[in-house]
């Protein structure tokens, strides 16, 4: 039961971590001037040069073998409704970390995507 | 039109290019990983699903549509807000319960739709906040 509290935490953060660096890497970045393909590789290109970005990707990995070896011990209907958590986490994170202004309205629908979410994927 | 409906329509736009780009990229790999079989655990076994995995058309569509979903998922976070963006992709489940529905007849249980419309109204909520709430920041690269 602990290793799987444990691993559910290392799947939560990871995820939520490699997409708070990455949206931090985006943001840096800078949004492209127009959304047309010549605009679009230049943002492409600046952004894979973002060191952020290279912070997220080995985070989301980790967080994908996690759920892997989660897989592997419990059936996937506790799986992906637990992992839905990270809903809940990753808008702290944007609260917290990312200094985005969070209302209320955006948290009730946080919450309530995540309860639906769990109870979708427990089908 | 005003530059605050203009960044909510560009958001939308964006997040729904993400939720089809997913949706039909694990469709994809899904019906390729069917056409080559279960995968057996060994060296040979790997050897063998490796190379039919990268020459499978399918798979490589597969791959196509979730380098889409990447891309979009980049482009709409340099703009739009983190906590804006996650629970609004989560309309992807609510969608991929209507569609087994309509298209594959499939039984969904009461339970699941609780968590559909709990889904729908939660993005509904968080679609009416402002996409972007923090400060644009300045540039890193020189320009």
């Amino acid at each position: 039961m602990m290793r799987v509290a444990m691993l559910l935490a290392v799947l939560i953060v990871g995820s939520t971590g490699g997409e708070i660096a990455i949206t931090h890497g985006m943001k840096s970045t800078g949004e492209p001037s127009r959304l047309r393909p010549r605009e679009l590789l230049a943002f492409l290109s600046r952004a894979l040069r973002s060191g952020w970005f290279w912070v997220g990707v080995p985070l989301m990995a980790l967080s994908f073998y996690s759920l892997l070896v989660l897989l592997s011990w419990e059936p996937i209907s506790f799986v992906i409704p637990a992992s839905a958590l990270s809903y809940v986490v990753g808008t702290l994170g944007a609260k917290y970390i990312l200094r985005e202004d969070v209302s209320p309205a955006r948290w009730i629908g946080v919450v309530l995507v995540c309860a639906g979410v769990a109870l979708v994927a427990a089908g | 039109m005003g530059h605050e409906l203009r960044i909510r329509i560009k958001t939308l736009v964006m997040i729904l290019a993400m939720v089809v780009c997913a949706n039909a990229g694990d469709l994809m790999l899904k019906r390729g990983m069917t056409q080559i079989g279960a995968v057996e655990i060994s060296a040979p076994g790997l050897r063998h699903a490796f190379a039919s995995t990268v020459t499978n058309g399918t798979i490589w569509i597969g791959i196509v549509f979730l380098v889409g979903f990447m891309v979009s998922y980049m482009t709409v976070l340099s703009w739009a807000d983190y906590s804006y963006v996650m629970p609004a992709g989560a309309f992807g489940y609510a969608l991929l319960t209507l569609l087994a529905v309509v298209f594959l007849h499939e039984n969904v249980s009461p339970r699941r739709w609780v968590g559909v419309v709990l889904i729908c109204i939660g993005v509904l909520l968080v679609g009416q906040t402002r996409p972007r709430t923090t400060e644009v920041m300045a540039r890193e690269v020189a320009a």
